[in-house]
């Protein structure tokens, strides 16, 4: 991961002040002194992330060079690359990439857009708009488990689910008596966790596109209403290019996130169905099958797959970062 | 943010008295402009109750007895009661909820206080006194997060296993402190970044020593920022599940690990499974929308102001 980190990074802006003036001045030896000083309050926090964070993934590193089912301890070795081999050959593994890409692209794709259309109508002036925001963010304040419960027994239930019991009062208006009642988790088990996770998520880009509607300059707006552009012309001209970036801070944080989503397959559909993504499948052939070695071989893969967007986020939000350092 | 909450004074009633330079606001393209913003406003509230709807169906169902919560149709009407509570905390037909509860909180609190602990001082010094290339240092801390959990997760569950302390609520607190410290250095860097730095040097210049340009310079404008990262540190590791599975089994369960094993063990109470889910969620949604304001700066790592 370290790789990504120099190229992002814009020059740091020149320090505002020359240092004899911040301080008095001092010996010969104090150069040396005070460069440490100003280094020294990060060094905690930086030691501690590389042991936390960066030495297991070393380790996974390590790990999936190895046939290790730890059912089998005895039959430890080495096996060289042939783990990934099997990741890429296995039906199962095969198939929860695909699972992960999809999942991944139709719920950013889905909270993006309807982000963006209730952005627009939260940022215009009406009575109670800060009510209405705070109902539109309460999905993405759940906890993120009591979510998944909540859409699996109580809106997804085929028997008393609220979705098929409020279709059955719905179509019980009109007279008619026996209603269908699909059973949503087996009959579209994927589309049942996306629309989860589609509740969750639009919140989140809500908020970000928001924030970047109210930070439109103003002066910019008024001089094209005057100059007679329309409403759609505003949007498509000076709107949606100044959401650009937001947009794809949105998507790249939201992908982030959701190819790492663990509760909501596990919760709804426990990886059933064909719903298992990498990170649950991850879990189960380490938790449940024990393979070890397999399971490093996967998060590997995984890493890889991540650095790959997290380069292109990385990119966006220094962007968006370097901007700040100029105006500071 | 914080336009959001501006008075609205545009649209108040009882203004009809208009002046006379106000008259073209009365005419026909402003009154058909009105009628639309009217009609856009209240789409805003119905989206807005919609989409809530199921939440707020938790919580009513919560307070619906067992038997009036399984029902199709749904019923509105049915009498409200707090039984189910009552029996969630007093644990009637299954484990206490309480030392799960607590055992987040331990987690949660204490991971939070070790962010602040190592963040604040990481952020000062990127903030406040750039060191050089500080940018890199930042980009650093922001990589660690883009680590997928399930990549280090065996590695960090064999390490636990060998030194004993799978099932203890402390492993859980170092890994939850490592998940949001990069999210705390970033926000909290944006947020100390706010205090001007000719404040701090007229301090050190009338002789202020460090923690006393901390306490009363620094301090009293980075205090709502940090705050803000506090409640958003607390959120995510209150809800964290994939850890809290994989790493804990009975004493060092978390609250998540008890409701996803809530409805295995004792079947399938529906106003029950909602009564708990509502004390769940209730901690995250007090500190969300006390953050609320500061939500997205810190969600989206304090890119976006």
């Amino acid at each position: 991961m370290s790789t990504s980190v120099s190229a992002a990074p814009p020059p740091a802006p020149p320090d505002p002040s020359p240092p004899a003036k911040s301080r008095p001045p001092a010996g010969p030896r104090s150069g040396r002194a005070r460069a440490w000083a100003t280094r020294a309050p990060l060094l905690p926090a930086l030691i501690f992330l590389i042991a936390v964070t960066q030495l297991p993934f070393v380790a996974t590193l390590f790990i999936s060079l190895f046939d290790w089912n730890s059912l089998n301890p005895d039959a430890r070795s080495f096996s060289g690359l042939s783990n990934y081999g099997s990741v890429f050959s296995d039906a199962d593994l095969r198939d929860s990439v695909f699972t992960t890409m999809l999942l991944t692209a139709t719920v950013v794709i889905a909270s993006v857009v309807l982000g963006l259309l209730l952005a627009l109508l939260l940022d215009r002036e009406f009575r109670g708009r800060g009510f209405v925001r705070t109902l539109l963010i309460t999905p993405f304040l759940l906890v993120p488990v009591s979510a998944a419960l909540l859409w699996k027994h109580v809106l997804y239930n085929p028997e008393y689910g609220l979705l098929n019991g409020g279709w059955a009062w719905f179509t019980g208006l009109f007279g008619v008596e026996n209603p269908s009642q699909p059973d949503w988790i087996s009959d579209m088990p994927l589309l049942a966790v996306e629309a989860s996770l589609v509740w969750q998520w639009t919140p989140f880009m809500m908020l970000i596109l928001l924030a970047g509607l109210q930070s439109r300059p103003i002066d910019m707006m008024e001089a094209a209403r005057l100059d007679g552009a329309n409403a759609w012309q505003m949007f498509a001209f000076l709107t949606l290019p100044h959401l650009r970036r937001y947009l794809e801070l949105g998507v790249l944080l939201g992908s982030i996130y959701i190819v790492q989503n663990f509760d909501a397959v596990f919760t709804i559909t426990a990886g059933g169905l064909g719903t298992a993504n990498l990170p649950y499948t991850i879990y189960q052939t380490f938790y449940q099958a024990h393979e070890y070695g397999l399971a490093s071989a996967a998060g590997v893969v995984v890493v890889i797959g991540t650095i790959v967007i997290a380069t292109f986020a990385l990119r966006v939000v220094s962007s968006l970062f370097s901007e700040e350092a100029k105006r500071a | 943010m914080s336009t959001l909450s501006a008075p609205k004074t545009a649209d108040a009633p009882g203004k009809a008295s208009a002046p006379k330079q106000h008259q073209d606001k009365y005419g026909p393209a402003a009154r058909r402009a009105k009628r639309r913003s009217t009609a856009l406003g209240l789409l805003a509230w119905v989206i807005g109750v919609v989409f809530c709807f199921p939440a707020l169906w938790m919580l009513l169902t919560s307070l619906h007895s067992e038997s009036d919560a399984a029902t199709n149709p749904p019923s509105l009407t049915a009498p409200l009661t707090f039984d189910n509570f009552s029996s969630f905390f007093g644990a009637e037909g299954g484990a206490s909820p309480w030392p799960p509860l607590i055992n987040s909180v331990t987690a949660s609190v204490f991971s939070t206080l070790f962010v602040l602990v190592l963040a604040l001082p990481a952020a000062y010094a990127l903030s406040i006194k750039p060191v050089r290339k500080w940018t890199d240092v930042m980009f650093f801390f922001l990589s660690t997060k883009m680590l997928p959990v399930v990549a280090g997760l065996l590695p960090v569950y064999l390490f636990a296993k060998n030194v004993g302390m799978l099932d203890n609520i402390w492993l859980l607190v170092i890994l939850y402190t490592s998940m949001n410290l990069p999210i705390a250095v970033w926000m909290m860097q944006s947020f100390l970044a706010d205090v001007p730095v000719s404040i701090i040097e007229a301090a050190q210049v009338d002789g202020a020593r460090l923690p006393t340009v901390l306490m009363r310079v620094v301090a009293p404008v980075a205090a709502p920022g940090i705050a803000a990262t506090a409640l958003i540190c607390f959120i995510f590791s209150w809800n964290e599940l994939l850890f809290a599975r994989v790493l804990t089994g009975v004493t060092a369960q978390t609250a998540p690990v008890f409701l996803t094993g809530f409805v295995t063990s004792q079947g399938l109470f529906l106003a029950q499974l909602c009564a708990a889910s509502v004390v769940v969620s209730l901690p995250v949604l007090a500190a969300g929308f006390a953050a609320q304001d500061k939500l997205v700066q810190g969600l989206s790592l304090g890119a976006v102001k």
